[in-house]
């Protein structure tokens, strides 16, 4: 299990994470988000003992990382995809890794093949693709079958069979019953990921929930109304105890009815209407919404997407 | 350094000690320098270097030699002659060490080499322990190969035997002098972390420095305390009279040098993040 408590890392009067403190269980995977610059690898490294804490503790199994014997056979991890000498081959890059912490060299060779690059295995760094040099990175990680996994925003620039074979991959590590922490910037990629989410912005915790719970509170959907009447229809929704909100380019936007009442009520009162659809906000509007004083601008109303619509 | 870890941690195994820890770093270590062209290439180099000058200065001297003014053959000295190459063998050896460290910072890979051997004192150890023995066997036979090529090219009319007085100091002592130059470097390029700065300064210390320094008469008595002048000294046969330190406190002196700088080295490793 991994523990983050209190945890703060000020660099120089930069403060990078301020005071972060959550859990992460076995057996899911939980999302680790929030804009770039939230302190997401900061904290990622401290757990890694890469960086030391200003203050607080960053513990796997209730110890700090350093202090872990044969690290590598109770965590991996994922950080830069890059972290490999460009002139060494993948076999021996791995090779020196499974030494260091008395891994048999067999397994060298099977977790090339789980990753699907026993084809490359001779072939020197620096001449993977990005995508293989994650692939990579993953053997790495996996290297000493550990109980813990932590991934340092793994799907970075993979193509898409690329990303959904990490994903794939990720899921079924979890059903195993391993502990998996992956950070990212996206929320549509952790919304199809991850069953329990971290979110952090400004190196403080925003959220501590369940993906599900985060998009029922986070997501804001409503009826958006184009009509030459905007006054008359407001009035008429009024008088059926529907509230009608004015939107951008003289729109009406309603919350809390759903859409077959709204469309009685403009047949009945024969309005003319020009549009009556369903806006949902998408995750990543929500996720913004959220972080958005953490980053210092606003998230933009066009992130709102149409999931049907009728002239 | 941290001690070893106590208790048992999150998973079945228990901690192992200090020195298995420590023998699985080596073991990591030398993984690693045994599987890259570059670090490879700078041992091949500093043979080849030094054995290839070792010949030719050799065969030079050995025309050379009938030419020479009385006092020239009276300073003749075939064994630092012969040793002239093994600068640049101490050079290939610094390139090498500054490879093993730095090297990490420049391509990254210190990140998942600390998550493989997080406890940096150990780490460290690993490091300079088998830099430093690479070194030593690489430096054992470049420097014997180097006196048998150049005393066979002198031939026998000039040349020394391996048993003429101050042959075997010459010959242990350029073993250290190289063997020494690489500890220092590591030391100095893990406090640097970039092989750039340290090459740059590294190789102006060890190499021009001493050299451009020592013809300026006012700095000269300084300038022998430098860590390759000072170490140099002892590849001679017949040590100069003109200088303060002899051979064996000028390896004394380069030895110092290199415990500073892989004392710092270690201090800084330990002190910042990585």
């Amino acid at each position: 299990m991994i523990e983050v408590c209190d945890l703060t890392k000020r660099y120089g009067d930069a403060v990078a994470v301020d005071g972060l403190s959550f859990k992460v269980k076995p057996g899911q995977v939980t999302g680790f988000l929030g804009p770039n610059g939230a302190g997401k690898s900061t904290t990622m490294r401290a757990l890694l003992g890469l960086t030391r804490p200003t203050r607080g503790a960053a513990l796997i199994g209730g110890r700090p990382y350093r202090e872990l014997a044969e690290p590598l056979r109770q965590v991996g991890a994922l950080l830069e995809a890059r972290a490999v000498h460009p002139g060494r081959t993948s076999y021996h890059h791995l090779l020196g890794l499974a030494r260091s912490n008395r891994i048999p060299e067999s397994r060298v060779r099977e977790v090339l093949g789980t990753v699907g690059l026993e084809g490359v295995l001779r072939r020197r760094a620096g001449a993977l693709s990005l995508g293989m040099a994650q692939r990579l990175g993953v053997a790495a990680a996996l290297l000493g079958d550990p109980p813990v996994l932590l991934l340092d925003e793994p799907v970075n620039g993979l193509d898409p069979e690329g990303i959904r074979w990490i994903r794939d991959f990720m899921k079924r590590l979890a059903a195993e019953g391993r502990t998996i922490l992956v950070s990212s910037h996206l929320m549509s990629e952790m919304a199809l990921t991850a069953d329990h989410l971290i979110v952090v912005g400004k190196g403080r915790l925003l959220a501590d929930t369940t993906v599900e719970a985060f998009i029922a509170a986070n997501s804001r959907s409503y009826i958006r109304i184009r009509t030459p009447e905007p006054e008359r229809l407001r009035d008429v929704l009024a008088g059926a105890g529907v509230r009608a909100d004015s939107g951008p380019d003289a729109t009406l936007e309603v919350t809390g009815a759903p859409v077959e009442t709204v469309g009685a009520l403009v047949a009945q009162s024969r309005v003319t209407v020009h549009e009556v659809s369903v806006q949902s906000a998408s995750l990543e509007e929500a996720f913004m919404r959220l972080t958005a004083d953490s980053v210092g601008h606003r998230a933009e109303r066009s992130a709102v997407r149409s999931t049907g619509g009728a002239e | 350094m941290t001690m070893a870890s106590t208790g048992s941690a999150v998973g079945s195994a228990s901690a192992p000690a200090l020195g298995s820890a420590l023998g699985s770093a080596i073991a990591f270590e030398w993984t690693k320098a045994r599987t890259l062209r570059s670090s490879l290439g700078s041992l091949v180099l500093c043979f080849a270097a030094s054995v290839g000058i070792a010949l030719l200065f050799g065969m030079v001297l050995r025309g050379a030699y009938d030419g020479m003014s009385p006092e020239g053959r009276a300073s003749f000295d075939p064994v630092g002659s012969g040793f002239n190459g093994l600068r640049l063998s101490m050079i290939a050896l610094v390139v090498f060490g500054v490879l093993l460290t730095s090297g990490e910072y420049a391509t990254g890979t210190i990140s998942s080499s600390l998550a493989a051997v997080p406890r940096r004192g150990v780490f460290y150890t690993a490091k300079v322990v088998t830099g430093t023995s690479i070194a030593f066997v690489v430096a054992a036979v470049v420097t014997l190969v180097t006196f048998f090529t150049a005393q066979a090219a002198i031939g026998g009319a000039h040349n020394a035997a391996v048993t003429d007085d101050g042959v075997p100091r010459a010959i242990i002592g350029a073993v250290l002098y190289l063997t020494l130059a690489c500890a220092f470097s590591m030391g100095l390029a893990t406090m640097l972390r970039s092989s750039a700065l340290t090459l740059g300064i590294l190789v102006p210390i060890f190499f021009m420095g001493s050299e451009i320094l020592n013809n300026l008469p006012k700095v000269r008595t300084v300038a022998q305390f430098l860590p390759d002048a000072a170490g140099s000294i002892i590849l001679r046969r017949e040590p100069p009279d003109d200088t303060v330190l002899g051979p064996w406190s000028g390896i004394g002196v380069l030895l110092l040098w290199t415990l500073a700088a892989v004392l710092a080295g270690y201090l800084s490793m330990r002190r910042r993040d990585s």
